[in-house]
Parts: structure tokens; C-alpha cells; sequence
């Protein structure tokens, strides 16, 4: 075993920029806050990389004790740390893109009041993903679970003047706690069967359970239930509609809470428990066939939103699907490959997107903008550079990632309608990352009118300096691009000749992949590779079709489609759904039974009787009290009398 | 020999109708007098029951009920004389200026 890591420090330093801001920032100068922000942000990076080089494959898993907790009779949880294959990816995705999207807020966010309030959350949220991904046992893993919803919460409604910002703050904190609930119910189950949380003991305790095992139905339900926990945290359906609406916040909030890190925490913690779910295949199952889903409905909203940032949004809900179709396929190491290839070119697209409305002002409609080549040429290249990667162009990060997920997707027993589904998505992926990059940066610049409207309501905390035209960015903005634009390019390079993946199999064992290294299959995976690089081109066809050489057929085609269109147009009502299905109820019966009912009827006029009954006694009561002597001499002697009565009548007893 | 039960029921009638005449009546000297007559019906039980147990407490208690009743006397009786110079009558209701 090397000597100690001192992993502690990669959550506790981003905690103390947090602290340090949080107290200090408010009478602090901007630049101090950056410098903070910026060095505790960059120095869990450094240690991060620092721990990666220093340790040995051998050594891993290395864990890491810090303190105890909680003890009480078998059961224990403890403040300890573990490190291996998985959560050292997870470590270095997490404090680089943190720390480049750092340094990008120091640009965007340079003119908002609550500068310092900003960086204190971010680094917040630092803290608690890091705590997350680190974690030794599911109760600290659950904490900075919960740590990032927080974050997450806040973020969402930093500029909580604004009424819609602070409802989707609201409405993500519900949603999560709708799946937070199905999460900590799986772990009280965990707990029930193997009387631990700490990784290594309860995965020790599932390994002789099997497959086939029909006596093992709890895994099942502990699997289903871990789902649900992923489901509201990865914004899966049937929770995933909190996602959309928390692009209320900042958007370097969007591009590293909402794309990059936290919403793959379910997927971090479904890989997790990988020993968990391979032995409970109908689990399994259900995160196959959730992942696919949500891959091809998101993917499908993502076509008619205007807005770039919903885009967007729609974009990392359908691209968080893929990673649990591949999870669901057993292909776990796909999974964390695709997430982290997602992280560096959805974290660029958001970037990228900000940079985009940072130029035009505030606005997010992409009707408004369009032809903004020429006027932020590096934006519109790194977004360019991420496009591509997002949509499976090859040499590109995206295309590794994604092909490896279809791969395996193909290769699994049941898997061709997954693997087909996937491909349909990857076709709408591409068709409307196209779209909006052709939207947003060809044509003609509809947004010359901006600065005469619509600036306040979008554009609250960007910089007011009024522009006639878009102009770039800051170079603070662009150097974060770049970085991650070169990422996009070379990260996916790591998965050739599945390398990534056996870098992977400490943790997952080298059995998801026995179908998949066949040697017979050389040709049908190029073959496939093949498909998904033609279905990218028609993607990429059909977009250029639409809205660069007949801009009018869009509308043409979408006012044939009528009814359908307006389905998708309107996200397939299912905010309207849950609504009427779970909200509407929920309204209704807290305001005419637990309000008019109990609150009103049971508790208040519970009180309120009381203090009537007692006026009313009292007003009979006191016209005893007359001023009259004699009237209570009277009083006196028939009560004397009463009193003498009632001893006489005792002692004849 | 007088059987203490008569004794206490005399005493009770004396004690009762005291309270009777203080409760009824409106002349303050009358209802002086009830007081006095309820004293003296307590007094009587006293050595009604002094005489039957033959303990001497009883009657000492009676010493000084009387000489309480005395004093009492005195003073209420220069009450009431400045009653009646200031206010001019003996009618208890009509003096009432304490009430609200």
C-alpha cells in the first residue's frame, strides 16, 4: 500500500473555499472571491490529479478512514473514504470540469450582485459531489446526495428575486425527494439483509447470491428502489421534469450541476451497486428499459424547443438515458464512459450556450438569434467541436462512448430493440443538436431588436453593458471552451481497443464484456459502428435540409403534423399530467380536509371553544361577584352549609 | 342529665338563626346582634361539649370568644355611631360606597 493519499482533503478544500466566501465574501472585492473560489476549486483538482499519479493499480481499491460516526450495537457507518477505478474517474471528471467551469463563472457571472454568493454554492456543491463519489458506505454517499440537491436547489434559484427561478428551485427539491424517498427505502432494505452500508461488506454478502436464484427477490426490490433514487437525481422518467425547468439558474450552474456532474450521480451510484443489480436481472431490466425510454421521449421534446438552453436540457435528459441502457445491459463501464465523454462536451455545449447568450444579451430564444458566426467565430467553433461530439461523429468523444453503449446494447441477450431504440435517438440527437447550431449561428441575425426588449426578463444577471451587436467573450470564457473543445476531440480516444474498459474491471469484473470480445464479432461491430456514423450524417442532413437551404419547410412540415407537433411542442403535457394527477389531488385535499377540515374545524375550533365555553361560564359566574356583603355572606354559609352536609353525610357512612 | 345532643341542637338553632338574621336583615345594629347570637350559639356548643368530655379547653375557648366578642363590640359599635353621624341612617345597602 503506498502512503497515505490524504483523499480527505479533495471534498475538505473546495468546503473551505465555501466557508471562506460564504463569511468573508459578502465585504470582500471580487477578485479576492475569485482567487478563493478559484484556488480551493483548483487545488481539489491538483490533489485529485495529484492522488491519480501517485497511485498504483495495485493499491486500489485504497480506502480511507477518516472517523467514526455512527455505532450503535453491529451496525456501523463511518466517515471513510474509498478509492478505486471507479471513483477515481469520477474524482477527476468532477474537480476538472468543476474547475473549468470555475473559471468560466468568473466571466459570466463578473456583474451579478451576489458574485461572491455564487461562488460559495459552487464550491458548496464541490464539497458535497466529492463527498458523494468518495464515499465508503450508501449513509455518507446518501449525504452528499442530499448535499447536492441542496446545491442544486440553491443554484437554481440564485436569482430567487425571479418568481419562475424560485419554483423550479421548488419543484427539483420535490421531484428529488420523491426519489430520495425510493433511495432510502432501498437502504433501510440493504440494512435489514446484510446489517451494513459499507460497500465492500454488503457487496461481500451479495456475491454468493446468483442470477438464477429465485430466493434472492430482495435484491430485486433493493435494485427497483436504488432506481427510483436514480431516477429523480438522474432526472429518469417518470421524474425527470424538474431537469427542463432548472434551467432557471445561472448557466455555468446548467453546465456543471445539471449536465456534467450531479444529475450522473445516479448513474455514479447505480454502477456503484453494480454487484447488486447484476444479480437481480428484472431490476436490471427496469433500468434498460427506463434508460431507453427517456433516451428516445427526451431526445424527441429536444426537437421542437426554441429555447437553446431547454435544448439542451432535453438533450443531457436523453443522454443520461443512454448511460442507463447501458448500465441496464449490464455494459456499466460503457455507461461511466459515455458519462464522462458527456460530461466534457455537455459541459461545453452549456458553456458554449452561455457564451452564446452572453453575446446576444440575455436572450435564450434561438428564433432571436442566428448568423452569430461571424461575431463569436470561437464560440461558434467549440460549440461546433461539441455538436459533432454529441452527435457521434467520429473521431470525436461522443462517438466512442455512444457506439460502445449501442455495442453492447446489440451484443446483450435481449438487447436489438434497445440497441434499435438507441439508434432512433441517436438519429433525433444529432438531427437537433444540428438544428440548433444551424438555428443559432447561420442565417440572418433576427436578434438586432434586442436590446429594445425582452433584455430584463432574461437577462438578470448578465452583464447590462448595452450591445448593439454580439460580441465574444471574454477570454476567462473562451479558455474553458477550448480545454474542454480539445477534450471533446481526444477524450473519447481512451475507449479504443477498450482500453477504458479494462481500465474499468477491477470494479466490474470482466464479465459484462465476454459477449461483446468475441472474436467472431469484429465485423458485425464495424458494421454497426457503420449504422450509427450514417444515421449521424442524416442527422446532421436532414437538419441542414430543414434550416439552412428550405428554412420555410419546417413549418410546413410541423403545421401537416398538427396535432402530433403540438404534442411535442408542449413536451407531451406531461407537467400538465402530473398536475392534474398528483398535484391538482394533493391541493385539493391539504385545502378542504387538512386545512378547512382538521386545521380549521379540529384544531382551531378546538382552541376556540375552549375560550368560548370559558367567557360563557365566566359571564354566568361572575355576577356572583356583586359588591353585595351580605349577597357572600350568603355564599359563605351555603357553602359552609354544603361542607357540613356533606361531612355529616360521610360520617354516618 | 340534659343529653349533649339537645345542647347542640339548641346551639345550632342560635348559630342558624344568626345567619338568618345576618343574611336578612338590613339594620346594621340587628345584624350586630346575629353576629353576637351566632357567638354565642358556637359558645354554647363549646361548653356543651367542655361539660361532656370534661375537658376544660372548651371552656377556656369561651374566655376568649367573649372577651374577642367585647372588643368587638366596642369597636363595632363606634363604627356604627360614625356611621350613622355621616351618613345618617342604619340601612346597610344604602352604604354602599365602596361599590363599583
Amino acid at each position: 500500500m503506498t502512503s497515505s493519499l490524504n483523499l480527505w482533503l479533495i471534498p475538505v478544500l473546495p468546503l473551505a473555499g465555501a466557508a471562506i466566501n460564504g463569511l468573508l465574501g459578502k465585504r470582500s472585492s471580487r477578485t479576492a472571491v475569485s482567487i478563493i473560489g478559484l484556488f480551493f476549486s483548483g487545488a481539489a483538482f491538483a490533489w485529485a490529479l495529484s492522488v491519480a499519479w501517485r497511485v498504483s493499480p495495485a493499491a486500489l481499491p485504497y480506502p480511507e478512514y477518516i472517523a467514526h460516526w455512527i455505532r450503535s450495537g453491529s451496525f456501523s457507518a463511518d466517515f471513510a473514504l474509498y478509492l478505486d477505478q471507479l471513483s477515481l474517474i469520477m474524482l477527476l471528471v468532477v474537480t476538472g470540469v468543476g474547475f473549468l467551469i470555475h473559471i468560466y463563472s468568473v466571466g459570466y457571472m463578473w456583474d451579478d450582485p451576489s458574485y461572491y454568493r455564487f461562488f460559495t454554492y459552487l464550491n458548496l456543491f464541490m464539497f458535497f459531489m466529492l463527498t458523494l463519489v468518495l464515499a465508503n458506505n450508501y449513509l455518507l454517499m446518501f449525504i452528499g446526495w442530499e448535499g447536492v440537491g441542496l446545491a442544486s436547489y440553491l443554484l437554481i434559484g440564485f436569482w430567487f428575486t425571479k418568481d419562475s427561478a424560485a419554483s423550479a428551485g421548488k419543484k427539483a427539491f420535490i421531484v428529488n425527494r420523491i426519489g430520495d424517498f425510493g433511495f432510502l427505502i432501498g437502504l433501510f432494505l440493504i440494512i435489514q439483509h446484510f446489517h451494513s452500508l459499507n460497500f465492500t461488506q454488503v457487496f461481500e454478502q451479495v456475491r454468493p447470491y446468483t442470477a438464477e436464484a429465485n430466493g434472492a427477490g430482495f435484491l430485486t426490490a433493493i435494485g427497483i428502489l436504488l432506481m427510483v433514487g436514480a431516477c429523480g437525481k438522474s432526472a429518469q422518467i417518470p421524474l425527470y421534469v424538474w431537469l427542463p425547468d432548472a434551467m432557471e439558474g445561472p448557466t455555468p450552474v446548467s453546465a456543471l450541476i445539471h449536465a456534467a456532474t450531479m444529475v450522473t450521480a445516479g448513474v455514479y451510484m447505480v454502477s456503484r451497486s453494480h454487484m447488486i443489480f447484476e444479480r437481480a436481472p428484472i431490476a436490471l431490466t427496469v433500468v434498460a428499459v427506463i434508460g431507453t425510454l427517456t433516451a428516445l421521449f427526451a431526445a424527441t421534446i429536444g426537437i421542437t424547443q426554441t429555447d437553446i438552453k431547454k435544448v439542451l436540457a432535453y438533450s443531457t435528459v436523453s443522454q443520461l438515458g443512454y448511460m442507463f441502457m447501458a448500465c441496464g445491459v449490464g455494459a456499466f463501464s460503457a455507461g461511466i464512459f459515455h458519462l464522462m465523454t458527456h460530461a466534457f462536451f455537455k459541459g461545453l455545449l452549456f458553456l458554449a450556450a452561455g457564451s452564446v447568450i452572453h453575446a446576444v444579451g440575455g436572450e435564450q430564444d434561438m428564433r432571436k438569434m442566428g448568423g452569430l458566426r461571424s461575431y463569436i467565430p470561437w464560440t461558434f467553433l467549440t460549440m461546433g467541436i461539441a455538436t459533432l461530439a454529441i452527435a457521434g461523429f467520429p473521431p470525436f468523444a461522443g462517438f466512442w462512448s455512444k457506439d460502445e453503449i449501442l455495442w453492447q446494447a446489440y451484443s446483450s441477450p435481449h438487447g436489438k430493440v434497445f440497441w434499435l431504440i438507441g439508434l432512433i435517438t441517436a438519429f433525433i440527437t444529432s438531427f437537433y443538436m444540428f438544428r440548433l447550431l444551424f438555428m443559432t449561428f447561420f442565417g440572418d441575425y433576427h436578434g438586432a431588436q434586442v436590446d429594445e426588449h425582452g433584455h430584463g426578463s432574461h437577462g438578470h444577471g448578465h452583464d447590462d453593458h448595452g450591445h448593439g451587436e454580439p460580441h465574444e467573450s471574454p477570454m476567462v470564457m473562451l479558455a474553458p471552451l477550448m480545454i474542454l473543445a480539445l477534450l471533446s476531440v481526444i477524450g473519447g480516444l481512451v475507449g479504443i481497443g477498450n482500453r477504458f474498459e479494462h481500465f474499468l474491471e477491477p470494479v466490474f469484473g470482466s464479465g459484462v464484456s465476454e459477449a461483446a470480445g468475441e472474436a467472431a464479432s469484429g465485423f458485425t461491430e464495424y458494421l454497426l459502428m457503420g449504422i450509427s456514423v450514417v444515421v449521424a450524417l442524416l442527422g446532421f442532413g436532414l437538419a441542414y435540409l430543414f434550416y439552412v437551404s428550405q428554412p420555410l419547410l419546417p413549418q410546413k412540415i410541423a403545421a401537416s403534423l398538427n396535432g402530433f407537433y403540438t404534442t411535442i411542442l408542449n413536451k407531451y403535457y406531461v407537467d400538465e399530467i402530473y398536475a392534474k394527477l398528483f398535484v391538482k389531488p394533493l391541493l385539493d385535499g391539504s385545502t378542504s380536509i387538512l386545512w378547512q377540515g382538521v386545521d380549521r374545524k379540529v384544531i382551531d375550533d378546538t382552541v376556540n371553544n375552549a375560550a368560548d365555553g370559558a367567557r360563557h361560564v365566566s359571564d354566568e359566574v361572575r355576577h356572583m361577584q356583586s359588591g353585595n356583603l351580605r349577597s357572600y355572606a350568603g355564599w359563605i354559609a351555603a357553602g359552609s352549609a354544603v361542607v357540613i352536609a356533606y361531612m355529616i353525610w360521610m360520617g354516618v357512612r | 342529665m340534659v343529653p349533649l345532643s339537645y345542647y347542640l341542637v339548641l346551639s345550632g338553632i342560635l348559630f342558624a338563626c344568626g345567619v338568618a338574621g345576618f343574611l336578612i336583615k338590613r339594620n346594621i345594629i340587628t345584624i350586630f346582634m346575629s353576629i353576637e347570637l351566632m357567638l354565642n350559639g358556637v359558645n354554647l356548643s363549646f361548653v356543651a361539649f367542655a361539660a361532656h368530655w370534661h375537658a376544660l379547653a372548651g371552656q377556656i375557648f369561651v374566655f376568649f370568644v367573649m372577651v374577642v366578642a367585647a372588643a368587638e363590640a366596642a369597636v363595632g359599635l363606634a363604627i356604627i355611631i360614625a356611621v350613622y353621624r355621616t351618613r345618617e341612617t342604619l340601612n346597610v345597602d344604602q352604604v354602599n360606597l365602596l361599590k363599583l
